[in-house]
């Protein structure tokens, strides 16, 4: 019986037209561009940013091994104050995006019907058809002294002369959310929409009102794509170089900053790479604390994006 | 009225120009089983979502356990509904799903899992109060989703369809279940539903709807033995449709022939003239079937045709009889004597059927 199974499956893999080692290389072949990608412009500068932050020159040509770069970060308090600061500023950025996002989701997911519903999409997708930085440019324009909106306030006679509203903590979330909605909405939307009407109609019938609705039945629906548009929108803000600069000024100290100023300023790419790992860290272990946090597997989230 | 758990006065819903329900009046006894059977879009669901709450009606009082339900919303209603997906909540447990309305009630944790733990067991669920609601059967859940609503003792128990998603055979186990457990706990169930079958076997009363109104209000047995219109002859229980005008009349029975001049005899209902199109109706287990024309009562008119196939279903056995002169097909139920096990096709046979068991109405229009 199971010699007849065997001879049968040998026969079947013979038909197919390939023993093992051709089904290894079709495979092979068809994630090569994928892995070429990663090993090339992910893995490979990362060895070398690990190197580099981990040396230090004592003369031409010449390096040794160092945890100096690290140590600096710890002994200097303008750094980690920043480090602190940017953790602090993208988790602010990423609950007030979750908060402004999922009334807008439940909309589009659960109230607009039909055309309706992806128009809605469309208006949330048209603004990122412009370049991240003439939309930032686009709040500058808005917000300077001299902008839109400071000469409103003039005119309807609530601030008595032009407020400067750039180069505030505020301005930097409000460029920073923005700027990330979309990327909330996407994984909010499709897991609102798979959620199924009838549960909500079920819960309502059984008595529950609309928060019991929302805590019972639609969060712990949604949770995974509700865990993947924070991680998404944390990485982003993290991340983010532009907006801060543009709208935060020269004091709105995002660590990016700091890791270009390193690079690129001071030339100090031993420093600047012992920066980056550690912002990389940062977001690895935040990414972490929010899955444990809400009892979340990576797995499962990652299907929702 | 006192004893009437659910009233509706009048209600109508309109949907642009389509009538969903239409002035819509009646009472559903305390205890009893009612059932709303009709096809896809006679309002039977628009309807059952009005009594829940779901949509407000556009005139019309909705009565529940003798209180007004204008403007009381789904959450505050004396009534639950099994949803025809079940809709269970597939993020909780079983044991939480049937303590969820409870809880919604505020009733306390420790009391909240022995009432729902008594329920499980009330349903034969006990040990399945910790599975996952995917781990369940599709038996099984149904049962959870009628705990679920039974747990919190309402006045009125809705049910859409819900076994519409079961296979044969558990749709049949679930039915004798759905009517032990009503008995059971003696709460009224409203269920709705376009299987006859389900209707016939489960209920005490049945409101056949059809274009948001009551063709016929009756019991099964009425439904079945005396339909007040055409379409509930059509619609409940197999029958043989036939077409014709009235061609004459003695007494209670009319002689209908078709275009093609078969003449047959029914039973007829409401002003009949002759020469008005009419609609017959013989029931398969109405009709008699012979080999000699002695074998045949002779009071009634004997017909002639030959075996065209034979329906084998067990104690639902039938044949197809094609008439002799116009080719028509007609349907008789074998009799369990298997008197006719050895009819084959193309055999000549003769049939009749008492005139007085057949039933004709005035043809709808767009016949």
């Amino acid at each position: 019986m199971i010699d007849t199974r065997a001879r049968t499956d040998a026969r079947a893999a013979r038909h197919a037209g390939g023993g093992p080692w051709q089904a290894r290389l079709t495979l092979s072949l068809l994630l090569a561009p994928a892995l070429l990608w990663l090993g090339a412009l992910i893995v490979l500068p990362h060895i070398e940013l690990a190197i580099l932050s981990l040396r230090k020159m004592v003369g031409p040509h010449r390096y040794e091994f160092t945890l100096g770069q690290y140590a600096t970060f710890f002994k200097e308090p303008l750094y980690w104050h920043v480090f602190v600061r940017t953790a602090f500023m993208s988790v602010t950025a990423t609950l007030l995006t979750l908060v402004l996002a999922f009334p807008i989701a439940w909309v589009i997911a659960k109230i607009a019907r039909g055309r309706a519903s992806s128009g809605l999409f469309m208006l949330c997708l048209i603004p990122f058809w412009v370049s991240e930085t003439v939309r930032t440019l686009g709040w500058m324009i808005l917000l300077r002294q001299s902008g839109v909106l400071p000469a409103l306030l003039v005119k309807l006679g609530i601030t008595a002369v032009p407020v400067e509203l750039l180069y505030h903590d505020a301005t930097i979330l409000v460029g920073l959310i923005y700027g990330s909605l979309l990327f909330m909405l996407i994984p909010l939307i499709s897991s609102l929409e798979s959620l199924d009407n009838a549960l909500i109609e079920a819960a309502y019938d059984l008595g529950a009102g609309g928060f019991a609705i929302l805590r019972t039945i639609v969060i712990p629906h949604a949770a995974p794509g509700i865990t993947a548009g924070c991680i998404v929108v944390f990485m982003l803000t993290l991340g983010n170089y532009l907006t801060p600069t543009l709208l935060g000024g020269k004091d709105s100290q995002w660590f990016t900053e700091q890791i270009y100023t390193q690079f690129i300023t001071r030339f100090n790419w031993e420093q600047g790479a012992a920066f980056g790992f550690l912002l990389l860290g940062l977001s690895t272990l935040m990414v972490i604390a929010g899955l444990r946090l809400t009892g979340q597997r990576f797995g499962d989230v990652m299907r929702r994006t | 009225m006192s004893t009437a758990d659910l009233a509706l006065d009048a209600v109508s819903k309109h949907f642009a120009e389509h009538k969903a329900v239409d002035a819509l009046s009646f009472a559903v006894e305390r205890g009893s089983f009612f059932s709303i059977l009709g096809p896809s879009g006679c309002g039977k669901t628009t309807l059952l979502r009005m009594i829940a709450g779901f949509i407000a009606p556009d005139s019309g009082t909705i009565f529940i356990g003798g209180r007004n339900m204008q403007g009381v919303a789904p959450n505050r209603r004396p009534v639950n509904m099994v949803f025809q997906q079940l809709a269970l909540f597939p993020m909780m447990s079983v044991g939480e799903n049937v303590a969820f309305g409870l809880a919604r009630r505020g009733v306390a944790r420790a009391e909240r899992r022995r009432r729902s733990h008594a329920m499980l067991e009330r349903v034969g669920l006990c040990a399945a109060a910790d599975k996952r609601v995917d781990e369940l059967s599709g038996g099984q859940r149904q049962r959870v989703a009628i705990a679920r609503s039974l747990v919190l003792e309402p006045t009125l128990l809705l049910l859409d369809e819900p076994l519409g998603a079961l296979d044969l055979k558990l749709r049949e186990h679930m039915k004798i279940e759905l009517k032990q457990l009503q008995a059971a706990f003696g709460t009224t169930f409203v269920y709705i539903t376009h299987d006859q079958s389900e209707a016939l076997v489960l209920s005490d009363h049945v409101g056949v709807m059809n274009q948001g109104r009551f063709e016929q209000l009756g019991t099964p047995q009425d439904l079945y033995y005396r339909p007040q219109t055409a379409f509930v002859a059509g619609f409940v229980g197999a029958n043989n449709h036939i077409i014709g005008k009235i061609t004459g009349r003695n007494g209670r029975v009319f002689e209908i022939t078709t275009d093609d001049g078969w003449v047959i005899h029914a039973g007829g209902h409401g002003s009949l003239e002759k020469g008005s199109a009419v609609e017959g109706f013989v029931r398969p287990e109405a009709a008699t079937l012979a080999r000699q024309p002695n074998d045949l009562p002779d009071a009634h008119p004997h017909h002639a045709g030959t075996v065209q196939s034979l329906l084998f279903d067990g104690a639902n056995s039938a044949v197809l009889i094609k008439e002799r002169a116009t080719g028509r097909d007609f349907r008789i139920a074998l009799p369990q004597t298997g008197r006719f096990a050895d009819l084959k096709p193309h055999e000549t046979v003769l049939f009749s059927f008492d005139p007085e068991r057949a039933v004709c109405f005035p043809a709808r229009a767009g016949l």
